[in-house]
């Protein structure tokens, strides 16, 4: 295999895979920090275990986007050295102030949290945990500025064949991130709602399977105790109210996914035309939106894509905001692209062995079409289970089907595969560019760049190869890892993430502790950990 | 000479000085969770000393590199690439390293913590041995061409200067690590720590001292030579504080020591951030490896108002932990029953 391909795989690899514990840390730290201020306003006891419950699975997820950051700041200098120095005068600028106002806010905070529940006043404890929550909201606006400039560079002046900042506040406030930076806090968000619906609903469906719950003459649940640590009416209550603020949670975010997803769309469709009508598979102008499309396999002929299924005016509107404006297809871009940019790579020594292969304009269409697809379908059938779920446990608990309950349990998975599956569209979608040109902005259309010379020329394809391996390898181990853990704790509930409460009396709940509630040991008085490893 | 490149060569050496000071005890920590540490309860002591500020001491490294993007992209692209397998190696390291921190205490098993205790401290050996190597070949050169790539093959980095930068920030980082363990801990732990901060110290620093002058032999000036004189007064200071337990002040002597040698280090260097042993004429500099004016005049801003309150909120953190860690305040190890397991103990309706 070629380095370059090498590369392109070890870089989706790990991004995606960086992708799935991102959201998740942005989602579930956002809600736990919701449910600590309940907690810290009424004193409720299930708020608190809420809390817990809900940190600790936070914090099991937490390190493994930690884990697999550096490997992004890194692999840009080490794989994608001519890309570093090409775009670095305004590419590493947002990089290390992600560095520097963001993620050492999320780190050093999230440790006082982990470990202050004694230590700190509890509005300061508190106020960490949502200190940490908003640096890594600013981590993710740091991040899609850099890679928005990718698809809309913005901001510079070309000057001895390098891009040079010109104009900060543009490359700041590029319209591209304004619109991703909320797609993508939503699409967090969504994955926070249907994790906590999803387990919600397997711990109340597992205390009606143990006869803990039962439900009234008028369909009503009755809440009931065991004589088990955290098995109490409490526990009833920690359940109902996670499923519900996680279906509402979903269902807002659906919404707010679709809307900025809506803009985004409309402005693809100006900023990079390709990509649109390859997420169609259009490939001559017109107004329709595909529901099924289908061609050979593999084709590179766009005329072998047949629409099955399409609806007259959608893509227009989806587009413009009419029905009638005709969205140009691949075929007539195709055109525009050569004329523009040359139907072979240069015969410069930065492109190395690939300098005059032909240059594939269209990106690898099963791939931005089902990519795109997929996105929307995983978000919408999220959002509508959230919905069901709402009606379905109005009476306070889930029905006793052990399928349903598998159902929500991986339903899980749907948003994940939507945030997934978007990305791998946004950024299959801009190839072969590794920095998009923008073809409206007549001033500063030298800027762009293509993947084939972005690749480091002193890095050999066997380097690549081992560190694709590798990494690819230790992912999958610690992924299993993950989500044994995971799964370790969500089995074991509250009382996992609360040993203390194995330790009170049975008569007595978490009511008559002390706030502050930490596992110190029995009976000591130290509060020199409130917390440990 | 220009005043903004000069200005963000002194800011990325400050973040590697920062980067080593603050990760460096907390590497050290975790390679001496084996060989040091005696059972379950020290190796718990030892973690629970970094526990709260690890991850922040981390993400100097995610600055320094972020920053040398930023202020010098042609730099960061010749190193990183330049050094692939070692730098892989690096992020295995820290990867398994991370983890194992917090998922060591989840599983109450023996053979679940033995494995993460390897992770930990060959993670963080692995770790300080790679970030040396570069730091020294970044100061000592590497085989690259007029393009900044690199000629030779996959390991033609190596190299002695390679081997003694490596051993010098493992070196630098058990030192540190002992002495914040002598600082942080109690009874037995701090004892220990202590005696074999006074014993090894000698034998610790040599690397490190052996690197900044073979580089004063290389490029050295007056004023980093006088540099090293005064970083090998700080360590003497640094030991006789510890024979006499006065713990803190021995760690910040060799905080002192760190801060002179990096100090006589980086200034050897300057103006070169990276020789090329081809040809001198390949030599990446502060001019010639750097950002425009307007984005390294955009970054300082940046940088003047992160770094101070960088260094206020982490230094905040530390007097929040400030109390020592002992055997008697490690709680029990984290068992639970989970909730599945006892619904045999539910009644039935």
């Amino acid at each position: 295999m070629d380095a370059l391909e090498i590369a392109r795989w070890q870089f989706g690899i790990t991004t995606v895979y960086h992708f799935m514990m991102v959201p998740l840390t942005i989602g579930l730290g956002l809600v736990v920090a919701v449910i600590q201020t309940m907690w810290h306003r009424t004193g409720k006891p299930e708020y608190l275990r809420m809390t817990k419950f809900w940190g600790k699975l936070f914090l099991i997820n937490f390190i493994m986007g930690v884990a697999t950051g550096i490997v992004q700041e890194f692999q840009f200098g080490m794989a994608w050295s001519e890309y570093s120095r090409f775009v670095g005068d305004v590419f590493g600028a947002p990089l290390a102030m992600e560095a520097l106002l963001a993620f050492f806010v999320e780190s050093t905070f999230l440790g006082l949290w982990i470990f202050g529940w004694k230590q700190l006043k509890p509005a300061v404890h508190l106020a960490c945990l949502w200190i940490a929550v908003i640096g890594s909201a600013f981590s993710a606006y740091f991040i899609i500025v850099a890679n928005s400039w990718m698809q809309h560079p913005v901001g510079v002046e070309m000057i001895n064949g390098r891009p040079v900042m010109t104009d900060a506040w543009a490359v700041f406030t590029n319209n591209t991130a304004l619109v991703a930076v909320p797609h993508t806090l939503f699409g967090a968000l969504a994955v926070a709602g249907a994790f906590l619906l999803g387990i919600a609903w397997y711990h109340l469906w597992r205390r009606r399977h143990d006869g803990i719950d039962t439900i009234g003459a008028d369909g009503k649940v009755i809440p009931g105790e065991a004589a088990i640590p955290g098995r109490d009416r409490t526990d009833h209550a920690v359940w109902i109210r996670s499923l519900r603020i996680g279906a509402v949670v979903a269902m807002i975010s659906f919404a707010g996914t679709a809307l900025t997803g809506d803009l985004q769309g409309k402005l693809m469709f100006e900023q990079q035309p390709m990509k649109m009508a390859a997420a169609e598979a259009a490939c001559h102008d017109g107004t329709g939106f595909s529901i099924l499309s289908v061609g050979n396999v593999g084709s590179k002929n766009c005329d072998d894509v047949v629409a099955v299924i399409e609806v007259p005016g959608i893509l227009s509107f989806l587009a413009k905001g009419d029905f009638t404006t005709e969205v140009r297809g691949v075929n007539s871009l195709l055109d525009q692209y050569k004329a523009d940019y040359g139907t072979n790579l240069p015969d410069n020594p930065i492109y190395g062995d690939r300098a005059g292969q032909e240059i594939q304009y269209v990106p690898v269409m099963e791939v931005t079409y089902w990519g795109f697809r997929m996105m929307i379908g995983f978000g919408g059938v999220a959002a509508l289970a959230a919905l069901a779920a709402l009606w379905v446990t109005r009476k306070g608990t889930v029905p006793a089907s052990r399928g349903l309950m598998r159902l929500a349990v991986f339903g899980i998975l749907a948003p994940f595969g939507a945030n997934a599956a978007g990305w791998i569209f946004t950024e299959m979608g801009r190839q072969p560019f590794v920095v998009a040109p923008n073809p409206d902005l007549s001033g500063i259309d030298q800027v762009f760049m293509f993947t084939a010379a972005a690749v480091s020329p002193g890095v050999s394809a066997g380097e690549l190869l081992t560190s694709l391996v590798v990494l690819t390898a230790v992912y999958a181990v610690l992924l299993v890892v993950e989500v044994k853990l995971l799964v370790k704790y969500i089995r074991g509930g509250v009382v996992a993430a609360m040993p203390e409460l194995a330790h009170v009396p049975a008569d007595e709940n978490e009511d008559a502790t002390p706030r502050d509630g930490g596992p110190g040991k029995p009976g000591g008085t130290d509060d020199v950990l409130a917390f440990a490893y | 000479m220009e005043l903004l490149p000069t200005i963000w060569f002194i800011a990325i050496a400050v973040l590697w000085t920062g980067y080593l000071f603050l990760e460096g005890f907390d590497l050290g920590v975790g390679m001496l969770m084996k060989g040091f540490a005696r059972n379950n309860t020290e190796r718990r002591v030892l973690l629970n000393t970094v526990g709260p500020v690890w991850d922040g001491n981390e993400v100097w490294l995610l600055t320094a590199g972020g920053a040398t993007f930023a202020a010098f992209p042609l730099w960061y692209a010749s190193l990183f690439s330049a050094l692939y397998l070692p730098l892989l190696l690096v992020l295995v390291a820290l990867i398994f390293r991370a983890v194992a921190f917090e998922y060591r205490g989840k599983v109450d098993n023996p053979r679940w913590r033995a494995r993460w205790d390897w992770a930990i401290s060959l993670g963080s050996l692995v770790a300080a041995f790679g970030v040396g190597a570069a730091l020294a070949l970044t100061t000592t050169g590497l085989p690259i061409n007029a393009n900044g790539d690199r000629e030779g093959g996959p390991f033609a980095w190596f190299s002695a200067y390679a081997v003694l930068g490596g051993l010098a920030v493992v070196g630098f980082s058990l030192l540190h690590g002992l002495a914040f363990l002598a600082l942080k801990t109690d009874g037995d732990v701090r004892h220990r720590a202590r005696q074999w901060f006074v014993r090894l110290l000698p034998v610790l620093l040599l690397p490190i001292a052996g690197w900044a002058v073979s580089l004063q032999l290389l490029s050295g000036e007056i004023w980093t030579v006088l540099a090293v004189v005064a970083a090998v007064v700080a360590a003497v200071v640094a030991w006789n504080f510890a024979r006499k337990g006065a713990e803190g002040r021995a760690f910040l002597s060799l905080g002192a020591f760190l801060l002179l040698g990096s100090a006589s280090i980086f200034g050897a260097a300057f103006p070169v951030v990276l020789p090329s042993t081809l040809d001198p004429a390949f030599n990446l500099t502060i001019s010639n490896a750097s950002s425009s004016d307007y984005t390294l005049g955009l970054m300082t801003i940046v940088a003047c108002i992160g770094l101070p309150l960088v260094l206020a909120y982490q230094a905040w953190t530390y007097w929040v932990f400030r109390r020592r860690v002992s055997d008697a305040h490690i709680p029990d190890a984290h068992s639970f029953l989970p909730a599945i397991a006892a619904k045999a103990l539910a009644p039935k309706d």
